[in-house]
């Protein structure tokens, strides 16, 4: 009994009201005047999401015959009718040659998302085998002074995943430690925010692809002498200057903009400057430090895709552009796999900051 | 000298064509122990009056003496109990107080100071809600906390502006003792700003009404020769009450009335109906 309060708390918490209500219905709990609420949160949301399947499956059957369609009468007014028949069977049987290039359909993409996690477990083994092979020798060569071999595969999907979230999180990292002490400084001095605006201005709506080429002219030159692969820090670097400005703008608003009774509270308490900014005045804006932080987060991981795929920093923007690239048989299926990974990812990282928030601030914003 | 002292104080907002003189040709002077209450309307300027004096803002024109030096800026022998309470959200009440108890007794060691804490939280019997935050206490008892950290820093004078101006009658009327009481107890000087005749005559010496602004002064003094310690019961029945209370009352809507005529500008209302605004969100947001 405890438990599944606790539970269904943790789930309300984290924005989840929809798990506590399905636990509810398992367990028996769930009353005549809730099941109203029931098939609001729980049956409505899991129908849309069948109705959105469906829509898409039929979307790209209708897809898929028009462009054969299209391929046959093209046959046939080029070559004439023997290589119409000819491509009619070519494509009934599902040839890589004539099959339509088009939007896959759900169950393609089921089959992707599993091959692609086959692929994974493959890769992975491979490496494991690869790591086992060369211990030995690793020992070796780092006892005589010489650098370890390290595997130089492909990486799998779930590899490029993780890459994506570590360059996502440096990123990440940087914007706050930038854009946080920037924006109390510029929200607590007048004359800093008046010599800060324009510059935010200016800068805020520059394009994630801008800011990429900016960060790659100044970081070739920097890293001119170097070996290493720059792209892994040109890339996060790119993703923390296009996401940080949510996060500046919040905070330096949080900050100018704190309650005028608890200044009067400082005031009359004679808090010292240092005491008032870290005991009222942060506090106080911490809500809207947070909901900075949450916006720059969700920004980060959407222009992430699109700096990889420039920075040719591995990961799913990468991912994304070589499967575009490549052209095989189920290249179109794996990019909406990534598609929903990306979205779902997402997701999950918003989540995560209005838990952390909520458990920070003391102003408890309820999720919709 | 006078422990407190206004001399011609004027204050006024903005600049230029829209100057407004909130305050005008105030004078007022407290005794060392007194406890003189100042009554007005809503918005006549008691609070620009009360930030005035503990330092929060400074007069355009005039002194104001705190024991014959000129206050320039806010400081800890002079308590205030603000009218929304200020708690800081984010804190406990214990934390609350102990955050003023420590500016206050900087060279005071964690232990002593917790003591302190605890003392003035037991004075206004909060020891249970001692690690609550404000969000989760009633309106009476945010307003006890408040008056634990004022009067933890244990000010010389305390200063309250319209403390149990938003508290339900019974809670008013027995903070109004507990608040009689603390002052009682080492006769410290106070100053309490209210809208509420009755409450000051209960616990003032004096009462001294405040004509409405803008441009608001002080008006004459009313004396209040009841003996202390005051019950409200009898209250009622005490002639000296009545006289004075119908007194100030009389005063007070008399200066009213002479705002209304001052005032003949007919407004004119936009002939408005309110829509079915219940209905409309009924149904958008189900």
């Amino acid at each position: 009994m405890r438990q599944s309060v606790t539970l269904s708390k943790v789930t309300k918490f984290m924005g989840l009201g929809m798990f506590g209500t399905l636990k509810d219905l398992f367990t028996g709990k769930l009353g005549k005047e809730d099941f109203k609420s029931f098939l609001r949160k729980t049956i409505v949301p899991i129908a849309s999401i069948l109705l959105f399947i469906g829509l898409w499956h039929m979307g790209a059957k209708a897809l898929y015959e028009k462009e054969a369609n299209f391929k046959i009468q093209k046959a046939l007014t080029d070559q004439g009718q023997s290589a119409a028949d000819a491509m009619k069977a070519c494509i009934a049987s599902g040839d890589i040659s004539c099959k339509p290039n088009t939007l896959p359909s759900p169950a393609q993409v089921w089959d992707s998302y599993k091959s692609l996690l086959k692929d994974h477990n493959i890769i992975a083994a491979d490496k494991a085998a690869f790591k086992e092979k060369t211990a030995a020798l690793n020992e070796k060569r780092i006892e005589d002074g010489l650098e370890a071999i390290t595997y130089t595969g492909r990486p799998s999907f779930v590899d490029q995943i993780f890459r994506s979230l570590k360059t996502v999180f440096a990123g990440f990292l940087l914007a706050l430690i930038i854009a946080v002490p920037l924006g109390i400084f510029i929200g607590l001095s007048p004359t800093l925010k008046s010599s800060f605006n324009w510059f935010i201005q200016i800068f805020k709506p520059v394009s994630p692809v801008v800011w990429y080429l900016l960060v790659f002219m100044i970081v070739k030159t920097l890293l001119i002498d170097s070996n290493e692969d720059s792209s892994f820090t040109i890339s996060f670097i790119s993703v923390g200057l296009c996401s940080m400005w949510a996060t500046l703008v919040n905070t330096a608003m949080g900050v100018s903009s704190v309650d005028k009774d608890y200044i009067n509270v400082a005031k009359v308490l004679k808090l010292g400057s240092f005491q008032k900014i870290f005991k009222v005045v942060l506090p106080s804006s911490l809500p809207l430090i947070f909901t900075g932080l949450k916006i720059t987060l969700s920004v980060a991981w959407m222009v992430l895709i699109a700096i990889e795929l420039l920075a040719q920093s591995p990961g799913l923007g990468l991912f994304v552009w070589e499967e575009f690239q490549n052209g095989a048989n189920d290249s179109n299926a794996k990019i909406i796999v990534a598609m929903f990974v990306i979205g779902i990812i997402g997701f999950l990282l918003d989540r995560l900051m209005l838990t952390i928030q909520n458990w920070v601030s003391f102003d408890k914003t309820e999720a919709i | 000298m006078a422990y407190l002292e206004l001399n011609n104080i004027y204050k006024s907002y903005g600049h230029g064509d829209n100057e407004t003189e909130v305050l005008s040709n105030i004078n007022l002077s407290i005794e060392e122990g007194e406890f003189v209450a100042i009554v007005g309307f809503t918005g006549s300027g008691k609070t620009t009056l009360v930030n005035l004096i503990n330092g929060l803002i400074t007069p355009t024109k005039g002194e104001v003496l705190f024991k014959g030096a000129p206050v320039l800026g806010t400081s800890h022998e002079r308590g205030v109990i603000f009218q929304n309470y200020s708690l800081l959200p984010w804190l406990t009440v214990g934390q609350n107080v102990l955050m003023a108890v420590k500016e206050a007794f900087p060279k005071k060691s964690k232990k002593e100071l917790q003591e302190i804490v605890a003392d003035y939280v037991e004075m206004v019997s909060l020891t249970p809600a001692i690690n609550k935050r404000p969000k989760e206490l009633s309106g009476g008892m945010r307003q006890r906390v408040a008056v634990a950290r004022a009067l933890a820093m244990k000010p010389e004078m305390i200063i309250m502006d319209e403390p149990l101006g938003a508290l339900d009658a019974l809670t008013r009327g027995n903070l109004q003792d507990e608040i009689l009481n603390i002052w009682g107890k080492d006769k410290r000087t106070a100053l309490l700003i209210t809208n509420d005749v009755d409450e000051g005559i209960y616990m003032a010496d004096r009462i001294i009404p405040l004509r409405p602004g803008p441009n608001a002064t002080l008006g004459p003094e009313f004396k209040i020769d009841i003996e202390r310690p005051r019950d409200k019961t009898e209250l009622n029945d005490n002639a000296n009450f009545k006289k004075t209370r119908n007194a100030i009352i009389e005063y007070l809507m008399d200066i009213g009335e002479e705002r209304k005529s001052e005032s003949n500008e007919k407004i004119i209302l936009p002939d408005l109906s309110p829509k079915d605004f219940v209905n409309q969100f009924k149904y958008k947001f189900l």
